[in-house]
């Protein structure tokens, strides 16, 4: 049951995406453009995203480390 | 004579001509403008992080964990444009982190300062990458290295970008793979007597052990409409070699037949046991919609699975408000939750019957509350008037976990361009 709601969220995101999507015009990408639009973790997360890779046992997709170097402590 | 003066003349005439013709450049078509390598940006970012629980795994899953680490990193990004409107772009990074840990300590309490009490890891990196600028798409590579006292690491990676046409689709992959190689550090009273402490003055041998991780990653970026953009990701990844951190104890629920340690007389304790290969399977989405000129709303949710039974789900949300055009404070909350492994039992219960033990709160069950909020400012002619200093943040967030360990952590970065 599980495996299949996760299966349906992201499904239902990439659908929600894809249908609902506008051509944007470079013009108009003035807030996309923001830096606080970025799809990106921040470079002020790095070591935020290293202390959580050690204090718990998910790790990866947040443009963290995924490995290299141990921090075992 | 006269022809001697129009012989004269005529080269006059002709020397004149050659230096006032100035070359008439050729028409560039290709608006290609070279560009030799120039700095891009200068980012350093500097991390004081503390913690406190009483959980520690070198002591078994009880004992203190306070660990202080001071990390630092330092990049450099510079470019050029090539023929083509090609850019090439490199970016140097070197970090460099130093740790005190109480509970690595205790991996030998009878010395005077064991091999782990504090460590510093030093790890440069580069990056390679060469980029269209008229279509977005590029490729790169990247080469890294760590080292601490008992652990090195070499990485390396490719990474590769295609954007749509109409620039609002993209898609990137990134292939790493590092190779480790780890000093295999018992706690003292589990050592043979043949066995060295790991320290440089002790030359009896130690072990070491390969641990080799592969991943790939790959995210489709889409915008949605002017205000809204996602971006999923999925990252699976593969670690083979020593997965178990040996100088972790595991003490069990009744006695081993055999014995170990210098004088064969330990038999319900044992260095952690992992198994040798790990598979992750994480996936991320992130949601970033831009509300109004004041408000930004930053969104992230992780699902993560792997085969040593752990599930985990991680929120995130992050609120910018914007106070001018140039300040902002962004408070911050993110949510974990997590279903542990099959090889974790806390301290004195495990049962000798089992090939895999550990004592790691941090593969146990769990929930983790963060909060905090950065504070940005970017002004026009440089922070504190210093006009290469784009941009200045300062972050702090606290971090609460369910099995007791709290800490905080206070980020300071700064853009140089």
């Amino acid at each position: 049951m599980k495996r299949f709601i996760i299966w349906f969220f992201c499904l239902f995101t990439i659908s929600v995406c894809y249908t609902s999507c506008s051509t944007v015009k470079p013009y108009q990408k003035s807030r996309l453009n923001d830096t606080e639009m970025e799809l990106s973790a921040r470079k002020s997360q790095k070591f935020e995203q290293s202390f959580q890779l050690y204090r718990e046992g998910g790790s990866g997709a947040n443009g963290g480390k995924s490995g290299g170097g141990c921090g075992c402590n | 004579m006269k022809k001697i003066y129009l012989s004269v003349l005529a080269l006059y005439i002709g020397i004149l001509s050659l230096h006032a013709q100035t070359p008439i450049p050729a028409k560039d078509t290709t608006n290609y403008k070279a560009r030799k390598l120039k700095i891009d940006e200068i980012n350093y970012v500097t991390a004081y992080y503390h913690q406190n629980g009483n959980n520690s795994a070198v002591t078994g899953g009880i004992g203190t964990e306070k660990l202080s680490d001071f990390a630092n990193t330092f990049d450099v990004q510079l470019s050029s444009l090539r023929p083509n409107n090609h850019k090439n772009t490199l970016l140097f990074e070197l970090g460099v982190d130093h740790y005190t840990s109480a509970s690595s300590d205790k991996i030998d309490p009878n010395s005077v300062s064991s091999a782990s009490k504090s460590d510093t890891r030093v790890y440069p990196s580069i990056n390679f990458t060469r980029s269209n600028e008229n279509t977005g798409n590029s490729y790169g590579f990247t080469g890294s290295y760590s080292h601490e006292y008992d652990y090195q690491s070499i990485g390396a990676g490719f990474n590769l970008t295609r954007v749509s046409p109409n620039k609002n689709r993209q898609f990137d992959l990134k292939l790493l793979a590092f190779l480790d190689k780890w000093k295999v550090i018992l706690p003292v009273e589990l050592r043979s007597s043949q066995y060295g402490s790991g320290s440089s003055d002790d030359r009896r041998p130690v072990d070491y052990k390969p641990r080799n991780s592969f991943s790939a990653s790959f995210s489709l970026s889409q915008v949605i409409n002017t205000r809204l953009q996602a971006l999923l990701i999925v990252e699976p990844s593969y670690q083979h070699g020593l997965l178990a951190t040996k100088y972790q104890r595991v003490y069990f629920n009744s006695n081993f037949t055999e014995g170990v340690g210098p004088d064969l007389n330990i038999y319900n304790e044992r260095p952690e046991n992992l198994p040798d290969n790990r598979y992750k399977l994480p996936i991320a989405v992130r949601l970033n919609y831009f509300l109004d000129d004041h408000y930004i709303i930053r969104t992230f949710y992780r699902f993560y699975m792997d085969d040593w039974g752990i599930r985990a789900h991680t929120a995130e949300i992050e609120i910018p408000v914007k106070l001018t055009s140039f300040v902002s404070i962004s408070p911050f909350y993110r949510y974990n939750t997590q279903k542990g492994t099959r090889y974790f039992a806390p301290y004195g219960q495990h049962s000798i019957d089992e090939t895999y033990y550990t004592s790691d709160y941090d593969l146990s069950d769990l929930q983790s509350n963060f909060f905090g909020a950065e504070f940005r400012i970017a002004p026009p002619k440089g922070v504190f008037g210093y006009q290469h200093l784009n941009s200045l943040e300062l972050r702090f967030g606290h971090y609460i976990r369910s099995t007791g360990l709290n800490s905080n952590i206070l980020t300071l970065h700064l853009k140089f361009k």
